[in-house]
């Protein structure tokens, strides 16, 4: 953090911050000598990527094809935020940075090494993780895993490497893409013509992982694009910890993230996927994530969105074995100039399936936030149930927060739930805490922070850390 | 008027519509305990949080010292800092925030009490005893769910923490059963006999005011002082009622 000068006041003199110090994640690094590809998107793109990869033949006419129905869809959505912004034919899809992946950070280059160091993933990897991936722009730079876990067969790596593994290459083609179709939507397309990099997990029949798995992803690239593809099997009886953390410093020109996660629980697993997402405030966050479960097994989502300019952010899960359950915990912050759309969808197949969605968000200088929620119990889905509850906490009157909650209910024994509420910081509280001897900025951020911190204490505990802090940096003279 | 811990002098203050309070003058000395009663509606909490400093009232006249200092456009943090203790009426709850890191926090950031954690735990471990409050209570979130009687009893907590000068207790009798209400006592002798502070207690209700020996005595009828005397006007109060004094409220009005 840097040193704070005096704040500007405005006409009632309450003190005024223009934009927040995100001097912890706003660093630039230079991309000379990095490959560079074209602006825009052409076969020629496409094929260049994939021969780069020197991929198998039917991901690259999987590409091809993608990138036929990416043309073919017209520009999409057109009923959330607005993405006019966002000029795809000045997007680079795809920068490299020119290294080889690494398995000790001494290989890393030095400027890509200080930023995962100063973001605190080596210390983290030394201290409570199975496994590290990081991802610079376009290509995974650092991959390694404690030697134990891959003993007892798990495997975490590229989805590139996985496809040069005879083992592995037919695993990879069996799933991806499956989960999310490239017919999904427009960015699903895009995602399929031109992904690079991201995780391939494999957790072998009964495999329980003691310490979490984790991937970052870092875009350094001014003007460009991040398509990173996750996937992830778990097989029956395993039990996986998944973290993925994002971020980016702050540029002009737009960027765009458009990855996919597709998440197979089999039958009597656990899989927990934790995001903290801070993208810097000029990213047009267009992530799809999806996941299938199988009976008796659980899917956890633990998410936390504060950064990007645009987003549209809805994991899905189809809880498709017998009582298979889904918790959902996430929390969104915006604030100037972001327009977040998030949400959550469960598909409730299975009888006995139970689904818990608990959401927050926190809008201030302007920023929205709209919730959205989808709930579809299907017709042999006997005895399912599901909550949604929602709550958003708004800073000041410019702000904005919006919940839609969608329910389709088409199984007479199910039952489902729904309950959101809008408050403000109130002065009462705020007196309250001043009272004690918190100045006015120290009460706001002890509320917001008590506001979040369900979902806190849910996050591995340096993410927790790392969330306080952004809630910190955010009401920092946020004062009024 | 040099010795005066609290001096009040012809503060008038309200909301922004409704004027509330009128020409007040008050002096608490170091040490002394005060009473201020009152009918309902008198504005006798109102003076309370214009001690503290609360925002949503305006002084329109008037100025408050408080230990040599003019604290009259102070805020309500800067109060607490100097050593201004307000116990609510109704504590508000703060969902999320863990009790015990909060009374942490709100002694790490004054100098006098700042210690490691190991004499703090010994602090909390003590008074909490004092005050026959379950520990397991400093886990749960501040304020949240704990029943009325549980609550004043935080506030008891704080006040010992915090050890002010001048502790104003607003209605901290008010709802509480027999049980509570002696741990209350007990809270506010332990003030007494161990922070040597000054007392303002605003309160209807003189059994809270058996075991203590009060000073001075005030009493407050339409946001006016209307009569100021020794111990002895609070027997006299439990007899008559306020009956007497609502006159002279009109007549001051007038």
């Amino acid at each position: 953090m840097s040193e704070t000068t005096t704040p500007e006041l405005d006409e009632r003199g309450r003190s005024k911050v223009a934009d927040v110090d995100r001097s912890l994640y706003d660093f630039k690094k230079p991309e000379e000598g990095y490959e560079r590809y074209g602006d825009g998107l052409t076969p020629d793109i496409v094929r260049a990527i994939s021969a780069k990869k020197d991929e198998p033949a039917w991901m690259l006419e999987m590409r091809l094809k993608a990138l036929e129905v990416y043309h073919e869809r017209a520009m999409s959505p057109n009923w959330g935020p607005d993405i006019s912004g966002l000029d795809l034919d000045h997007i680079s899809t795809y920068v490299s940075p020119q290294t080889k992946q690494a398995q000790s950070w001494d290989e890393v280059p030095e400027d890509i090494k200080d930023t995962f160091e100063r973001l605190g993933i080596p210390a983290a990897e030394r201290e409570s993780l199975a496994g590290v991936g990081a991802q610079y722009d376009s290509e995974i730079v650092y991959h390694n895993m404690r030697e134990e876990v891959a003993k007892q067969g798990v495997v975490y790596t590229t989805i590139e490497d996985a496809l040069h593994d005879p083992k592995w290459e037919p695993v990879v083609h069996e799933y991806f893409g499956t989960l999310i179709p490239m017919r999904d939507h427009k960015f699903a397309a895009l995602h399929y013509a031109v992904w690079s990099g991201g995780s391939f997990v494999y957790v072998p029949a009964g495999i329980r992982l003691d310490y979490p798995l984790q991937s970052y992803f870092r875009l350094n690239a001014s003007g460009a694009g991040q398509f990173e593809h996750t996937l992830i099997v778990v097989e029956p009886g395993a039990d996986l910890h998944f973290i993925e953390g994002c971020s980016a410093p702050k540029y002009f020109e737009a960027n765009l993230h458009a990855g996919a996660v597709e998440l197979f629980v089999k039958d009597g697993a656990r899989l927990r996927y934790s995001t903290i997402e801070n993208w810097s405030k000029n990213m047009y966050n267009l992530n799809t994530k999806r996941a299938t479960v199988g009976a008796g097994s659980k899917m956890e989502w633990v998410s936390g969105s504060f950064g990007s300019h645009v987003s549209y952010l809805y994991p899905t899960t189809i809880l498709q074995g017998a009582r298979s359950t889904c918790e959902f915990t996430g929390i969104t912050f915006a604030g100037a100039t972001q327009d977040l759309d998030t949400g959550c969808k469960v598909i409730l197949n299975g009888a006995d399936t139970t689904a818990s969605i608990d959401t927050k968000s926190i809008s201030k200088d302007g920023g929205i936030n709209t919730f959205r929620s989808s709930v579809v119990i299907g017709r042999h889905a006997e005895r399912a149930r599901a909550s949604v509850s929602c709550q958003s906490l708004m800073l000041d009157d410019i702000s904005r927060s919006d919940t839609i909650p969608a329910m389709d209910v088409r199984c007479g024994s199910a039952s489902v739930g729904h309950e959101a509420t809008i408050g403000r910081i109130s002065d009462d509280t705020v007196l309250y805490l001043m009272s004690r001897g918190c100045s006015e900025a120290e009460a706001r951020s002890m509320v917001v922070n008590g506001f979040a911190s369900p979902v806190s204490k849910e996050l591995p505990l340096e993410y927790a850390v790392e969330m306080n802090n952004l809630i910190k940096l955010e009401m920092e003279g946020a004062i009024g | 008027m040099a010795d005066q811990l609290l001096s009040i002098s012809g503060l008038s203050a309200g909301t922004e519509d409704k004027p509330i309070l009128h020409d007040i003058n008050l002096s608490v000395g170091a040490g002394e305990t005060h009473v201020l009663m009152g009918p309902n509606g008198a504005g006798k909490s109102t003076l309370g949080h214009v001690i503290m400093g609360d925002a949503s009232y305006q002084v329109t006249s008037g100025s408050i010292v408080f230990d040599g200092q003019d604290v009259t456009a102070q805020a309500a943090d800067r109060r607490s800092l100097a050593g201004i203790f307000l116990s609510y009426q109704a504590p508000v709850e703060v969902p999320g925030v863990p009790l015990y890191s909060f009374l942490r926090t709100i002694c790490q950031m004054r100098p006098e009490l700042k210690t490691s954690a190991r004499k703090f735990r010994e602090r909390i471990a003590r008074i909490s005893d004092q005050l026959d409050l379950d520990e397991s209570f400093l886990t749960r979130e501040l304020n949240v769910g704990f029943s009325g009687g549980e609550k004043k009893k935080i506030e008891m907590l704080q006040l010992l923490l915090l050890r002010p000068k001048l502790a104003i207790l607003d209605e901290t009798d008010s709802g509480l059963d027999v049980d509570a209400l002696a741990v209350v006592s007990r809270g506010i002798e332990a003030y007494r006999a161990d922070c040597d502070g000054a007392l303002l207690v605003i309160t209807h209700n003189t059994r809270i005011l058996e075991r203590l020996s009060v000073d001075h005595a005030h009493v407050m009828v339409k946001g006016r002082l209307v009569a100021e005397g020794p111990a002895s006007l609070i027997d006299e109060i439990d007899a008559q009622g306020f009956g007497r004094f609502e006159g002279a409220g009109e007549k001051a009005e007038a």
